[in-house]
């Protein structure tokens, strides 16, 4: 009955884990290169980024928005217009930014206030930001050079004189640094919920967290180490999600969300304000996917028209893999993370193996379907019982 | 010689914690018109259901003879086939639909290829529509016309089924004086066809004026079966065995602290529906709650107790409100909830699974919804502390749970109640509103509700109490005030009120509805 509910709560870790290894199998072990371990979270930077604030667009009752490709596209496409005219990079994020933050306004004031259907005001958006941010290329490739703009977002941590491509042991000390905080601090803090009385798992079982996180943080330590030590990208992403993972979990607004999905009526007889709750939902997301603009766009170098097509259904899929429900209230951020990178170690493990394109979409629908699948059954089977 | 042309004989329908129909039984006869009469809750409904089929054959014991024969339905077709229609007070028409798509909903009419077929559908349903009464074209679309005539439709849409036995649930409770004389005449000129009609009503004037015999449904049970060929009953007749339930019911007792400053107040209250913003739903109410009172609202469904407490609860319900409404003798403008709730307004909605609690979450998360503030510190919630409130409100409402981690759609329907009492009370209101707030529970649990109510008062703090029992307002109030159709309509001391009294200051209110005789 334990290992049910083990199974049942940790089913898409248990898959990722399945997943990984057989990938590694089946690659020969190519898959846990240093260089493409330091690649995974890099090359779906976008989705982790996105899925943070996908997930509080489905929290509040299944809703998406299918604008943030395209928002995406016009967030780079307008900085690396300015950085092309000239521009700081300073400009060049400020004004992308600025743009998000405006599409993030737009949208959630007309979902939230106005009740346009979220479904339709983001699928207009899709088409609306996609048509600008062509207009802003006129149509064309613009490249990504400016040294500054790169650097803030893709170069790696490397100290002169101790680190040099493929030993960057400053990489494992702060991996190790990280590994021992994290190990003082959930200790510490299961000592101060006991003493509140608060019930609290055992103390083996939250050692063997611990070991497992920290494994976890030292072996990725290793391959980046092994590499060219940490990407600035990855304090991009860590912080996105850390942040998004507070707010969801601790904080009174992120509380809301989950309130809106699960009753938006009993939710606004408690005194508090859907329409806000949506506002913010929305206006968050357009922040994030402008945010992913800048990285993909440093990441890849350039910035061309079509530009973050289809990522909005990889942020989805990710929210909808990670356990979100499609009816809203209930999903976490770290099931969605766990989504997104399963998505992740999927795509680049196909990749290695030199399957092409047309199969990935196979494997990604199908897995999502699966995922939802057995989320609804599982789901439906207690329910009943 | 009579010929009975329905009989239900012994039928009993129970649901978890409730006996809906208690070995109920109910004879018509061929073509007269039956009503159907009791309190909300009696059992009125639930009995029409086992008759159409919506209450499954099986799910309730006891026998229907219909025609002299025992019939096992296993939904509406089936009823529908001996000849059974039932038009119910909720209609169930697709406003964007023709008249005619909507008559044949499910029972289209089709050409030999399979394909509707336009001409027939259109031709019987304007053929249907005349009997009724109807002039429109049977094209125009549902929404276009107005409710009485959509009821008109319904009524078509039966006997366009080649109905024998007609069953209209509340067919007047929305339409005004003229459309309803116009609907009981043509029952009357059914009758005359040999259609025989059960009519479920609450307007008695209308019972006495089209009705041939009475049946009387109280609690589940049939109470008696009155006579009425000569159209002279006596309302106060009807009435007497709607509501002659003993008070075996016990309240637990409480001190009758009640102080002279005023805690919640309204004048000339009015509300209008806020969809058909021409439809008044509060009638320029005024009343007052004091310190340490309980004060009841009692009324049939739909007299606008619920739109009364919603729209003082900052707006939650209407359009153009008017009026004055008053906090501790101060006058206020609530913006929203979250400002009523600010002034300590709490209401504990009848609803409690739509528009009370998250079903899917924890009874803990529930409880501190209203007022997160308390329990949180900069905006980052307290969970140990959050958790620990919500294991004292657990016990102290005695809510049956294995844990606080329970999500409250796992729990029975009085241990929601209480959750959902522990989430108004954790809000620490000095006015709290309870919507129907033991409907659905069993005995028990009503009892364990009475005494946080008690509690409640002797806090000091005023409880506004709408319920549709009579029996619990007249055993828990210090006040009643009865409304209906949006007004204000009686106001009562709890120590005088009777039943009696209190159901014909409701019913002789209605006497701008049709005239008997």
């Amino acid at each position: 009955m334990k290992g049910k509910d083990f199974v049942k709560k940790y089913t898409m870790v248990l898959a990722l884990i399945l997943v990984f290894v057989l990938f590694t199998i089946l690659t020969g072990g190519r898959l846990i290169m240093a260089q493409n371990i330091s690649n995974l979270l890099l090359q779906n930077a976008y989705v982790l980024v996105m899925a943070c604030g996908m997930l509080l667009c489905i929290l509040t009752g299944g809703n998406v928005d299918l604008s943030v490709g395209s928002t995406l596209c016009l967030s780079a496409a307008a900085a690396a217009k300015l950085m092309e005219g000239g521009s700081s990079p300073a400009t060049a994020v400020f004004v992308s930014l600025l743009i998000s933050a405006v599409i993030g306004i737009w949208q959630g004031w007309l979902i939230g206030y106005i009740h346009i259907p979220p479904f339709i005001c983001t699928l207009a958006g899709m088409f609306l930001f996609r048509g600008l941010a062509r207009v802003i290329l006129d149509s064309k490739t613009i490249a990504v050079m400016n040294p500054g703009f790169l650097k803030l977002f893709t170069s790696y941590i490397q100290i002169p004189g101790v680190d040099s491509l493929g030993n960057c042991p400053s990489a494992m000390v702060i991996g190790i640094i990280i590994a021992v905080c994290l190990t003082i601090f959930m200790i510490a803090n299961r000592a101060k919920k006991a003493k509140q009385g608060y019930q609290v798992a055992s103390f083996a079982s939250t050692l063997i967290r611990v070991i497992i996180f920290d494994a976890l943080i030292i072996a990725y330590a290793s391959r980046l180490m092994g590499y060219k030590g940490i990407p600035v990208m990855v304090i991009w992403i860590l912080a996105i999600v850390l942040i998004f993972g507070f707010i969801t979990s601790k904080t009174v607004f992120g509380r809301y969300f989950y309130a809106v999905g699960g009753n938006e009526k009993a939710t606004k007889l408690s005194g508090i304000d859907p329409r806000k709750v949506y506002f913010w939902a929305y206006f968050l997301m357009s922040l994030l996917a402008g945010l992913s603009g800048l990285l993909v766009g440093a990441r890849i170098g350039s910035v061309d028209g079509n530009m973050g097509n289809s990522y909005e259904m990889d942020a989805i899929a990710s929210c909808f893999i990670g356990g979100a429900s499609a009816y809203g209230g209930s999903g976490k951020i770290s099931g969605v993370m766990v989504g997104a990178i399963l998505l992740g170690v999927i795509n680049m493990g196909m990749s290695i193996l030199g399957l092409p394109d047309q199969y990935q979409y196979v494997v990604k629908g199908a897995v999502l379907l699966a995922a939802v699948i057995f989320d609804v059954v599982t789901n439906h089977k207690t329910g009943k019982s | 010689m009579s010929d009975t042309i329905l009989e239900m004989k012994n039928i009993v329908k129970e649901y978890p914690g409730v006996k809906a129909l208690n070995n109920v039984t109910f004879k018509v006869e061929r073509g007269e018109i039956h009503a159907l009469v009791g309190e909300n809750g009696a059992g009125k409904s639930t009995l029409m259901n086992v008759l159409s089929g919506t209450i499954p054959y099986g799910e309730y014991t006891g026998d229907v003879i219909f025609n002299g024969n025992v019939c096992q339905f296993h939904n509406i077709k089936d009823s529908e086939k001996v000849g059974i229609a039932v038009v119910h007070q909720e209609l169930a028409l697709i406003p964007e639909l023709t008249i005619a798509e909507n008559m044949f909903m499910g029972n289209e009419r089709r050409t030999k290829f399979g394909t509707i077929d336009w001409n027939r559908t259109y031709g019987e349903a304007q053929a249907a529509m005349k009997r009724v009464g109807l002039k429109e074209s049977s094209q125009v679309l549902i929404k276009d016309i107005g409710t009485g005539k959509q009821q008109l439709v319904e009524i078509a849409k039966a006997l366009a089924k080649d109905c024998k036995l007609l069953v209209l649930d509340e067919p007047t409770s929305s339409l005004n004086e003229e459309d309803s004389k116009m609907l009981l005449d043509m029952l009357l000129d059914f009758k005359k066809e040999g259609i025989t009609s059960i009519i479920i009503t609450h307007k008695l004037n209308e019972v006495a004026y089209c009705a041939d015999q009475i049946t009387v449904l109280r609690d589940g049970q049939t109470i008696e079966t009155m006579q009425n060929e000569d159209h002279t009953i006596d309302e106060n007749r009807i009435i007497k065995g709607m509501v002659g339930r003993e008070l075996t019911d016990r309240y637990p007792d409480r001190e009758h602290k009640i102080g002279k400053e005023v805690m919640l107040s309204c004048k000339d209250w009015t509300v209008y529906h806020p969809v058909y913003t021409e439809k008044c739903v509060v009638d320029h109410a005024s009343f007052e709650v004091h310190k340490g009172e309980v004060v009841g609202f009692s009324g049939l469904q739909g007299a606008g107790r619920t739109e009364l407490a919603m729209s003082l609860f900052g707006k939650s319900y209407g359009s153009h409100i008017t009026g004055q409404e008053f906090i501790g003798g101060k006058e206020v403008h609530l913006k929203n909830e979250a400002d009523a709730i600010e002034h300590g307004l709490a209401y504990a909605t009848e609803d409690r699974k739509t528009n009370g609690l998250i079903l899917d979450e924890t009874i803990a998360r529930n409880t501190t919804l209203a007022r997160m503030d308390k329990i949180s510190h900069k905006d980052i919630v307290n969970v140990p502390e959050e958790n620990k409130q919500a294991e004292i409100y657990v016990k102290a409402m005695h809510t049956k749970t294995p844990s606080i981690q329970q999500h409250a759609g796992n729990l029975s329907g009085g241990n929601q109640q209480k959750v959902l009492l522990a989430k108004w009370m954790f809000a620490e209101p000095d006015v709290l509103i309870l919507d129907e707030p033991t409907r659905g529970i069993d005995v028990g649990a009503k009892y364990e509700i009475y005494q946080i109510i008690n509690e409640m008062v002797s806090q000091g703090k005023a409880v506004v109490m709408i319920s549709s029992e009579l029996p619990e307002l007249l055993g828990m109030c210090d006040r009643i005030y009865a409304m209906n159709e949006g007004r204000i309509v009686g106001e009562f001391n709890g120590k005088d009120a009777t039943q009696e009294k209190i159901m014909s200051a409701i019913l002789s209110s209605d006497n701008k509805t049709v005239k008997a005789g």
